[in-house]
């Protein structure tokens, strides 16, 4: 075990250890809103599981300065796209290029003209696990109201929440 | 090396710890909030604000307030202390160390050659920047347009659990009748 | 709550900007982190406060639940209709390459792939600010029983 090997596994260590306290609060705990709490640990450290695969040493986040988002797309422009649409778009096109060209123009000037290579230079860490997590996240929060609505139900017909006194009521005890 | 992130890590660990040890459910539920607001926090050091976004709001608003209110409507009843059992924590012991396990293969953090980084060749940042026509947030690209289908049924799920939430809590005022479940035994 | 004062008057002061932070994050998604989830999320947010400090019958006379109701299934239709009127201009299902024709340069929608994502991620909003609103309200509504 090196130090290398701790330095680039610590992250997946945290997050077992999240996923596992998360798992015994399932397990040990027999009061209903406490087990979906555990639930809900279990389930961002699973968040944070995906997060933390995406990330590329030095990188930053996947958004591409709009200054040179609009370079490539003017570069692009008309590539994929129909004539029809390229002519009936060239004066805004026009314009939005005159605009542009100020834009970068002035961002040149601020950053003496490193801006044309920043554009090759930038590392972006992965999106992928930004978009699957986002999306689960909140189909997470609305699966969890579904589970509390039960909770409630349970607690209105059985009269507790404690996991062992609603299978004791159920044996007709 | 970021030492913001250790401290972040540990107090995360210290609050999940809290969450499983304390017995108090008021207290339970604030300290769930404080562990969504953490992982918000390592989720930007990570480079996904826009996850980072939706688990603040998410888990520290909506979420609380969903545990509150149901904390409200089954009252604040008390755990029943019972004998303390260590199979739980065997079990959650041994899952844990295989999981600890597993990871000896995984590619290290932050590598840029793991499976993950490589696989789709060329990267969606990369075939953003020819399909999108200057569109800056390549997770919003992904999300509406490479992946689109996926995020409407992402959607329908989000409805159809509002639904179901609605078709279990709600009350028709106007009939006396109360709604049975199947199963119901106590009157 | 008519008891803390400071409370009220904090929330009258918040809630214009957590709204008007929600419509950012709605219609800048593209440029900045953000998008319909993360919209949808703080804008119920913003509701829900005011629902807990002014009481759920304020709340409901602001946000009707029927109207919520209907909302809730309005934004998968907003969403599922991009893709169906991406069918009808002869591409295929949520292809908005086809959208080309109906851009809006002037609003910052340079592209068939501008216009496209930004109806589909307002039915993403839509849908979660509803859904979100309304499991509040059934939360809310129901009384405690013994």
């Amino acid at each position: 075990m090196t130090f290398e090997s701790i330095a680039g596994l610590y992250n997946y260590w945290v997050v077992i250890f999240l996923m596992m306290t998360g798992f015994y609060i399932v397990l040990a705990r027999k009061n209903l809103i406490k087990s979906v709490i555990g639930l809900n640990i279990f389930q961002t450290s699973v968040f944070l599981l995906y997060i933390t695969m995406g990330k590329v040493e030095h990188g930053t986040a996947p958004i591409v300065p709009p200054a040179i988002a609009e370079q490539q797309s003017h570069a692009s422009h008309g590539v994929g796209e129909n004539a029809h649409a390229a002519i009936e778009h060239a004066d805004e096109a026009h314009e939005v290029v005159h605009e542009v060209a100020h834009e970068v123009a002035l961002t040149v000037a601020d950053h003496g003209g490193e801006l044309a290579h920043a554009s090759t230079e930038i590392i972006y860490s992965n999106p992928l696990p930004s978009v699957l997590m986002l999306t689960a996240i909140v189909v997470g929060i609305a699966t969890t109201a579904l589970a509390l609505a039960l909770v409630v139900r349970i607690r209105e017909d059985y009269g507790t929440v404690d996991e062992e006194l609603i299978l004791e009521l159920d044996r007709g005890e | 090396m970021n030492f913001i992130v250790f401290a972040i890590l540990a107090l995360l660990a210290i609050t999940a710890v809290a969450i499983a040890k304390l017995r108090e459910l008021w207290a339970v539920i604030m300290f769930t909030g404080i562990y969504s607001f953490l992982s918000a926090s390592w989720m930007i050091i990570l480079d996904a604000p826009d996850v980072a976004f939706t688990e603040a709001a998410v888990g520290a608003g909506i979420s609380t307030v969903l545990m509150l209110s149901t904390m409200a409507l089954t009252g604040k009843a008390e755990e029943i202390p019972r004998k303390k059992s260590l199979v739980p924590l065997f079990v959650v012991i041994v899952t844990g160390a295989t999981l600890v396990y597993g990871t000896l293969d995984m590619p290290h953090f932050g590598s840029p050659d793991a499976p993950v980084q490589v696989y789709p060749d060329p990267s969606f940042v990369k075939r953003s920047e020819a399909d999108m026509h200057g569109l800056p947030n390549v997770v919003t690209a992904l999300l509406a347009s490479y992946r689109g289908y996926d995020t409407l049924g992402e959607t329908t799920v989000v409805l159809t659990a509002g639904i179901a939430v609605l078709l279990i809590l709600r009350r028709n005022d106007e009939k006396d009748e109360p709604t049975q479940l199947a199963g119901n035994k106590t009157p | 709550m008519s008891a803390f004062p400071i409370i009220r008057i904090i929330t009258k002061l918040l809630i214009p900007y957590i709204l008007l932070f929600a419509f950012y994050v709605q219609f800048h998604g593209d440029y900045g982190p953000g998008g319909g989830f993360q919209a949808g999320v703080i804008f119920a947010s913003a509701l829900i406060l005011y629902g807990l400090v002014f009481g759920l019958e304020a709340i409901q006379r602001v946000a009707p639940p029927i109207v919520i109701e209907k909302c809730m299934a309005l934004g998968v239709l907003v969403y599922a209709g991009t893709g169906i009127l991406t069918m009808a201009l002869g591409g295929r299902f949520l292809d908005y390459n086809v959208l080309e024709h109906h851009v809006l340069p002037q609003w910052h929608i340079p592209s068939g792939q501008h216009l496209g994502i930004f109806l589909v991620e307002m039915g993403v909003g839509i849908t979660v600010t509803a859904v979100m609103t309304m499991i509040f309200y059934a939360f809310a509504g129901r009384k405690q029983t013994q």
